[in-house]
């Protein structure tokens, strides 16, 4: 009872995001709805007049709808950039498919004799088409269209990763933020969404062939009212404009922040971790949030702005453990501790370019990294058991997995086993506590503030000392969920704010005051 | 008038129409007879180019139809088919409408038409805003044809019209469509595979198999003088039937003894055999009396009758 309570004041909280980022969620499904309609129809209809054709546009449809949904995003940035126009692409590619596919059905499927008939009358194709053909191929689009929409409420929630906005913002967030109410604000609406809308649309496809033409008119019209919902959110004054990640919007060491600290207002959109630095290289985004240890800051030529008042504290990474685990597998600390201290923020940032830049395996930088420490060992190909390793989805933390993969095989009699790619925050530590993965690589701030979240005065006070909260951490993690934090790795990673190289000369901006001096006068 | 010059098309490598040419003149009944794959339903649909021939011409009222506007010629053409081809989201009004509108007639005249139609065809009005199917089999037929009818075309094309009727409901359709006004006028181009069919509605015959014609003719030539084998024995099955239905008391005249009496409801003879032996067989009377123009007066029953047909036999016998 009190969960929902919570969820409840969550949502009457946030209430004016909630509400448009339902109206932004609604928008996108319905314009790329619209324009999906508009390509697939007529495609369709091709294909049914030609049939040879069929084969290859349904194919190509296919193939189109196996792509990843977040790779097809990726795909759309050097082409047309972050926001809503790739968002839009993308789900009107996810749309397609099934417009084409049950327009070409519906119109094959028609009794032969009824179009001879209205060919043997004396009307034209068109009239053929627009009065005898589509409206009795309509139930059958319609389906499709019903699919359709379904299909794009459930894509529409990725378009948060490119700056597009939708209930993928509260739902990501919540993600990476380990807050169950956030995420559920932003997938109960959805699933909502999902659901009166395929009913809606099951109403007027089982309609009578009367009642039916009266609404196919109002159909079109109430498909553009909804695509006009989609309303950009609204700009500040400045020229800037700034791409966040879900998690950073919700942090104190984040966008909460720079809001009371610095009174940074900057116009602000929610992006994946993923595509963020590729937008700030491409002039897409001016200012990002990345990490202090990234490689792609080295390789897209970005600044990292001086953190001048402090608010985001370097944290140690460390792996962390299950205390059932370490006595399950005795001799596990100490392979893993082989790496304490070894990685300072330098070879970190310059292990993460190799993979991000040169494009190199984790698990080849993994063991050059290794080797040129004099800490690789042939494997043992041990049988006393496995471990699991889990990782979060970004670069640094495959690296780290490879290496720890390859410190346990060589140094035990211990078989691995990798699970990478972990969503977030809260996705990595809830596979730790339900026994999952055995250990996975985490950030004493990320432990703080994400995990554990104490009251304010208790953050302000130890946060900004790395070996206190370290400290903090480390007898929390142990008392609350029997997890040990074991030696730090030895960098520290942080939040930052990041410019381009040149943007920054130009603007001669270097520190995040100067930034707030900049957008204040502008 | 329609006539066919050295019509043929092809599918593939099968010639589905090998140089068919004929003639029907207005008003002209004309039945394409055969077997199924004979041929017989392409020849038709090339009339209003719903296929269009490989070689040949086509006229009506001699005109070139392969010069015309497909559209406009089948406006002007009457089309029913055997799956009657109703749009099953359309009202019967809307289906009856289809060619009155594409005409762009004032929605008056087309109403007017409708009604005058409906009665004719024996259907209330009350069906006009109902949909295909909630109709019967034989109202939808009725339908069919009042939709090819209602623009008033100086021509017909059926295609096996009754094929999908019960044969109950389709002797009686069969019976409506011999007496309605509007179809004496026509020229008409019928396609079916039923003898009988083709013997009780066709003014000529036009017998065909694989892609040509055996024979064309009325009815009597057909039965009488087959042209080759073909004709002679695709009509054997149901010769005897066949030759009632086509043969009339007028044929038998000089074969029936003369009447004595004056009845007062003496027949005409322009009635067949067939009809004959339907009246004595139900009526309960043995005999049926006849007058001809000349006010010659004949009498006749089973006996009579069958006699007097053996001799009109012996005498087609060459």
């Amino acid at each position: 009872m009190s969960e929902q309570q919570t969820l409840w004041q969550f949502m009457s909280m946030e209430s004016d995001k909630l509400l448009n980022q339902t109206l932004q969620h609604i928008g996108l499904t319905f314009i790329s709805l619209l324009f999906a309609i508009a390509i697939g129809l007529p495609l369709g209809i091709l294909i049914a007049r030609k049939r040879k054709l069929s084969g290859t546009i349904l194919g190509i449809a296919g193939v189109l709808q196996t792509v990843p949904s977040i790779a097809l995003l990726g795909f759309m940035i050097p082409l047309l950039g972050i926001g809503a126009k790739p968002a839009i692409v993308a789900l009107l590619i996810y749309a397609l498919l099934p417009i084409i596919r049950n327009t070409y059905t519906g119109i094959i499927g028609i009794d032969k004799h009824i179009t001879e008939a209205a060919n043997a009358l004396g009307m034209s194709k068109l009239q053929i088409l627009l009065k005898i053909e589509l409206p009795l191929a309509m139930p059958v689009i319609l389906a499709g269209i019903r699919t359709a929409t379904v299909i794009n409420v459930g894509v529409a929630t990725l378009a948060s990763y490119i700056a597009a906005g939708g209930l993928g913002e509260f739902i990501f967030g919540g993600i990476s933020l380990n807050n169950t109410n956030m995420i559920l604000a932003g997938a109960i609406p959805a699933a909502l969404l999902a659901i009166i809308l395929d009913a809606l649309l099951s109403i007027i496809q089982r309609l009578d062939f009367k009642k039916l033409r009266r609404i196919l008119t109002a159909f079109p019209v109430a498909l553009v009212l909804f695509s006009a919902l989609y309303i950009l959110p609204s700009a500040y004054g400045s020229g800037l404009k700034a791409g966040f990640t879900p998690e950073f919007m919700g942090r104190q060491d984040g966008d909460l922040g720079l809001k009371s600290a610095y009174g940074l207002k900057i116009q602000t959109v929610v992006i994946s971790d993923a595509v963020m630095y590729q937008a700030a290289y491409s002039k897409e985004l001016d200012v990002i949030s990345g990490y202090s240890t990234d490689g792609r800051l080295k390789a897209f030529d970005l600044k990292i702005l001086k953190d001048n008042k402090g608010i985001f504290p370097p944290y140690y990474a460390a792996p962390i453990v299950l205390q059932s685990s370490l006595k399950k597998l005795p001799g596990l600390e100490d392979a893993l501790n082989l790496l304490a201290g070894k990685i300072t923020d330098s070879i970190m940032t310059d292990l993460n370019y190799r993979t991000d830049y040169l494009h190199q395996t984790p698990t080849q930088v993994a063991k050059d990294f290794l080797i040129k420490n004099k800490l690789y060992k042939t494997p043992r190909n041990g049988n006393m058991g496995t471990v699991k390793i889990g990782s979060k989805i970004f670069g640094e933390q495959y690296i780290l997995a490879e290496i720890y993969s390859m410190l346990i095989k060589g140094n035990t009699d211990y078989q691995v086993e990798t699970k990478t790619g972990l969503g977030g925050t809260k996705i990595c530590f809830d596979a730790l506590v339900n026994n999952q993965i055995d250990f996975y690589p985490e950030y004493t701030g990320t432990g703080l503030l994400a995990i554990l979240k104490p009251d304010a005065k208790l953050v302000t006070k130890i946060s900004s000392d790395r070996d206190e909260t370290y400290r903090y951490v480390r007898a929390e993690f142990l008392k609350k969920y029997n997890i040990k934090w074991l030696k730090p790795i030895g960098f520290n990673n942080s939040y930052a704010l990041m410019m381009r190289q040149k943007q920054s000369a130009q603007l001669n901006v270097n520190t995040i005051t100067d930034l707030k001096n900049y957008l204040d006068k502008n | 008038m329609i006539e066919l010059k050295q019509v043929s098309k092809k599918y593939g490598d099968t010639i589905a129409v090998n140089k068919v040419s004929f003639k029907v003149e207005e008003g002209e009944n004309l039945v394409l007879l055969g077997t199924s794959g004979c041929g017989k339903t392409t020849t038709l649909k090339m009339i209003n180019r719903l296929i269009e021939p490989d070689g040949g011409q086509i006229l009506i009222n001699e005109a070139d139809v392969l010069q015309q506007n497909p559209e406009n010629l089948r406006r002007g053409i009457g089309y029913v088919m055997q799956n009657i081809g109703l749009f099953p989201h359309y009202t019967i009004e809307e289906n009856i409408s289809v060619v009155p509108k594409l005409l762009k007639w004032e929605k008056k005249k087309t109403a007017d038409r409708i009604y005058d139609l409906l009665k004719k065809l024996h259907l209330p009005e009350n069906i006009l805003q109902l949909f295909p199917s909630q109709l019967s089999g034989g109202q939808q037929q009725r339908i069919g044809l009042a939709r090819a009818l209602v623009a008033n075309p100086a021509i017909l094309l059926m295609d096996e019209p009754f094929g999908a009727l019960d044969n109950v409901t389709r002797s009686k359709i069969q019976e409506e469509f011999k007496e309605l006004e509007e179809l004496k006028r026509k020229t008409i181009v019928m396609v079916t595979h039923d003898v009988l069919e083709a013997f009780e509605l066709a003014d000529r015959i036009c017998l065909m198999d694989r892609g040509e014609i055996k024979q064309i003719g009325t009815p009597k030539d057909l039965l009488f003088k087959p042209a080759n084998d073909f004709a002679r024995k695709f009509l054997d099955g149901q010769r005897l039937a066949l030759e009632f239905k086509v043969i009339k008391i007028s044929d038998l005249w000089p074969n029936l003894p003369n009447a004595a009496n004056n009845d007062a409801k003496a027949l005409n003879p322009a009635m067949t055999i067939w009809s004959v032996m339907e009246m004595l067989s139900s009526k309960g009377t043995t005999e049926l009396s006849f007058v001809n123009k000349n006010d010659e007066r004949k009498v006749v029953n089973f006996n009579e009758l069958s006699k007097a047909f053996n001799e009109y036999k012996k005498h087609l016998q060459p």
